[in-house]
């Protein structure tokens, strides 16, 4: 049985429709990179996925894991495995990093019948996470997020991700605003987590980061389908050819050709 | 007329048997007992108290507490420094060993000279009240220069002596009254703390005074039990660069009103923050009032309100620059949390500037919780209402990290951690 399957997936915004039926499965240990022009949808199919309630789905249904997705709350997914590493992580004064990811991990931990970790064993489990993506220690006691810089905060979803060891990780354009040292330390991480029980939908616009994260498959979608599938060769071809080559334009060009 | 001498009449059955004070004490009472009949409890017609209807106070029947066993160490735990505890209104404890330069106990003619001369009666009939009937009452005096490492705590507890009170009898009253002293150049920290059980109606005034180039850091801690009526004036008036800081945490109470004000004079800094956390019917008024006398003085106001239920919340800081207080430099701010729709937050600053050359900012801010921070954590594993729980402790915490007490910080950090996971959590 696959791990995720999306049947006709349709959802809006207020009156505006953005997914218009999407298809798509994904085993465990797959990687699937999800490729498109600005404005085409992959945001929002990341956030219907991880639960976001400003999207309002409108049509087809998606299955993780033998049960109806939709039906479930956000923490009820992130607790039965589901990851999103936000594209704009979001800066929470007021919570420490370690509160914050220690009440994650232990409620996560409880819904896996684990027993919660003490302080001493979390905070081992943490420095090992730390030390794998380079993060300094002292961004634990810091408030989540604040005052971190762009590189500092996608570092830290990975982080997050590291700690939490989600079964579906879905990463919402990762590499976006990082440069390529930063972008390697993350696809390095990210790297790490690849297994057979892992599964990953790779969000993004530029083909580098799939030079770091290859993946099995790669969709590319065009106003809220996906209108290609193939292997890692058609994240090649899109970077030599640009999304042009296939037809396809930024949403906003998009309207003016219509 | 009729109504306000029929509220006022028992107070004076009360003030009239009173027994006799020193003479010194005692014109100071009758005169403020003689301002209190004139004025008579203020209504909602009164500008100052336009946002809260104190009719509750000024139609119920009261009488002086009486002593009453309480368990202080369950309301008021004890944590390290100097202590006076006041169980309905008697000093209670034996006062411990003070250090060089500091007294500290129940009021004395040693106050005579300061009691009365800064929380004016004029205009404020509780300030009139609490004058008119003050009796014990904590004096703490810090000679000239002298520095006083371990927080002063003075702790009222009041309590209606449990469910033995018949239905019909009075409500039991206190009238807190405080007086701190600090000589020029002089340090210390002084902990008020008003907690109880029951229903009953404090009714608090804390004098300071503090001397050229004193700092002073002032907490007061308002827990009181959830049926009290809790109405407190604190009057700061402060020397020629005194730096001085006043925390106003307000939890408990049904009907609550805080007054802070300073007066500040030439290159004076002052800080006044609050926290006020209301749920239920409960009601809060914070008033204000920052008084730049003389110039280069400084002042900085940060108060927070979390609101739930049916709860009401008053903000009213007054800020007053007068003609000489050029390079007067102020900054207030008031930011509220809304948790329910049926709870009402009414926000106003009040700036009156009659000097030029000044720079003050305010700003006031009214929201709920932040929906992509809530997003965030649920989509970590944490439920709904642990993230609001966390994200409502959150917008309170740099009001505690600003407290300089490390045990009184633990403790507010725990009381507020229970406070926000009790429903539901």
């Amino acid at each position: 049985m696959a791990l995720l399957e999306i049947k006709g997936l349709r959802a809006q915004v207020g009156e505006r429709e953005i997914l218009k039926g999407i298809d798509l499965t994904v085993n465990a240990g797959e990687v699937h990179a999800i490729m498109g022009p600005n404005g085409s949808g992959k945001s929002t199919l990341a956030g219907v996925l991880a639960g976001r309630e400003i999207y309002q789905v409108t049509g087809g249904q998606v299955i993780y894991d033998g049960k109806d997705l939709l039906e479930m709350a956000p923490e009820d997914r992130a607790r039965d495995g589901i990851f999103l590493a936000f594209q704009y992580p979001v800066e929470i004064p007021g919570v420490s990093n370690m509160y914050f990811l220690k009440a994650a991990l232990n409620t996560i931990r409880k819904n896996r019948n684990l027993p919660e970790l003490d302080a001493m064993d979390f905070l081992d489990l943490i420095r090992q996470k730390m030390a794998l993506m380079k993060m300094d220690q002292t961004l634990l006691n810091r408030p989540v997020n604040t005052g971190f810089s762009g590189g500092e905060k996608k570092r830290n979803e990975i982080f997050q991700m590291a700690v939490l060891e989600p079964k579906l990780a879905i990463l919402d354009e990762t590499d976006s605003g990082l440069d390529i040292d930063a972008l390697k330390l993350v696809a390095s991480g990210v790297n790490a987590m690849r297994s057979p029980e892992r599964a990953m939908i790779v969000v993004t616009h530029y083909q580098r980061l799939l030079n770091e994260i290859v993946p099995d498959f790669v969709h590319v979608l065009a106003e809220g389908r996906i209108v290609k599938s193939g292997g890692k060769e058609l994240a090649l071809q899109l970077e030599e050819g640009g999304y042009a080559a296939l037809g396809i334009y930024d949403e906003a060009e998009a309207v003016g050709k219509a | 007329m009729t109504a306000v001498s029929e509220q006022t009449g028992a107070w004076l059955a009360e003030f009239a048997a009173q027994k006799p004070a020193e003479p010194w004490l005692q014109a100071l009472r009758d005169a403020a007992f003689r301002r209190f009949a004139e004025l008579g409890f203020p209504t909602t017609k009164n500008e100052e108290w336009r946002f809260t209807n104190v009719a509750p106070i000024a139609r119920a029947r009261f009488a002086a507490a009486m002593p009453a066993p309480a368990e202080v160490e369950t309301l008021a735990p004890f944590t390290p420094g100097i202590r006076l505890v006041f169980v309905n209104g008697v000093l209670a404890n034996v006062v411990p060993e003070l250090p060089k330069g500091l007294q500290a106990g129940p009021l004395s003619e040693a106050a005579a000279t300061h009691l009365g001369k800064y929380a004016s009666f004029d205009r404020n009939a509780f300030v009139a009240l609490n004058t008119a009937l003050v009796k014990g009452g904590a004096l703490v005096q810090v000679a000239r220069g002298t520095v006083v490492e371990q927080p002063i705590q003075i702790v009222y507890l009041t309590t209606d002596g449990q469910a033995s009170q018949p239905p019909n009898s009075n409500l039991p009253h206190v009238q807190p009254r405080s007086l701190v002293v600090v000589g020029a150049n002089a340090q210390c920290t002084v902990v008020e703390t008003y907690v109880g059980t029951g229903k009953y109606f404090t009714n608090a005034v804390t004098e300071i005074a503090a001397g050229d180039g004193a700092v002073v850091d002032h907490y007061k801690v308002q827990l009181e039990s959830p049926e009290a009526f809790h109405i407190a004036t604190m009057q700061a008036s402060l020397g020629r660069s005194a730096n001085f800081t006043s925390h106003s945490i307000a939890l408990g109470g049904a009907l609550v009103r805080n007054d802070a004000n300073a007066t500040l004079s030439e290159g004076t800094e002052a800080t006044l923050n609050g926290l006020y956390v209301v749920n239920g019917a409960q009601h809060v008024d914070n008033h204000t009032e920052i008084d730049h006398a003389k110039p280069h003085g400084t002042s900085h106001e940060l108060y927070k309100g979390i609101l739930d239920g049916k709860a009401a919340a008053v903000f009213n800081g007054r800020i007053i620059v007068r003609k000489d207080a050029q390079k007067t430099d102020s900054k207030q701010t008031n930011k509220n949390l809304v948790l329910s729709d049926d709870a009402v937050i009414d926000t106003k600053p009040e700036l009156q500037i009659f000097a030029d050359d000044v720079r003050c900012t305010h700003g006031a801010t009214i929201g709920q919780l932040d929906e992509e921070s809530m997003f965030y954590l649920r989509s970590r594993g944490i439920g709904r209402e642990q993230a609001r729980s966390l994200l409502t402790y959150a917008f309170a915490q740099d009001i505690l990290d600003r407290i300089k007490v490390p045990a009184l910080k633990v403790q507010l950090e725990k009381v507020l951690f229970e406070k926000f996971h009790e429903h539901g959590g």
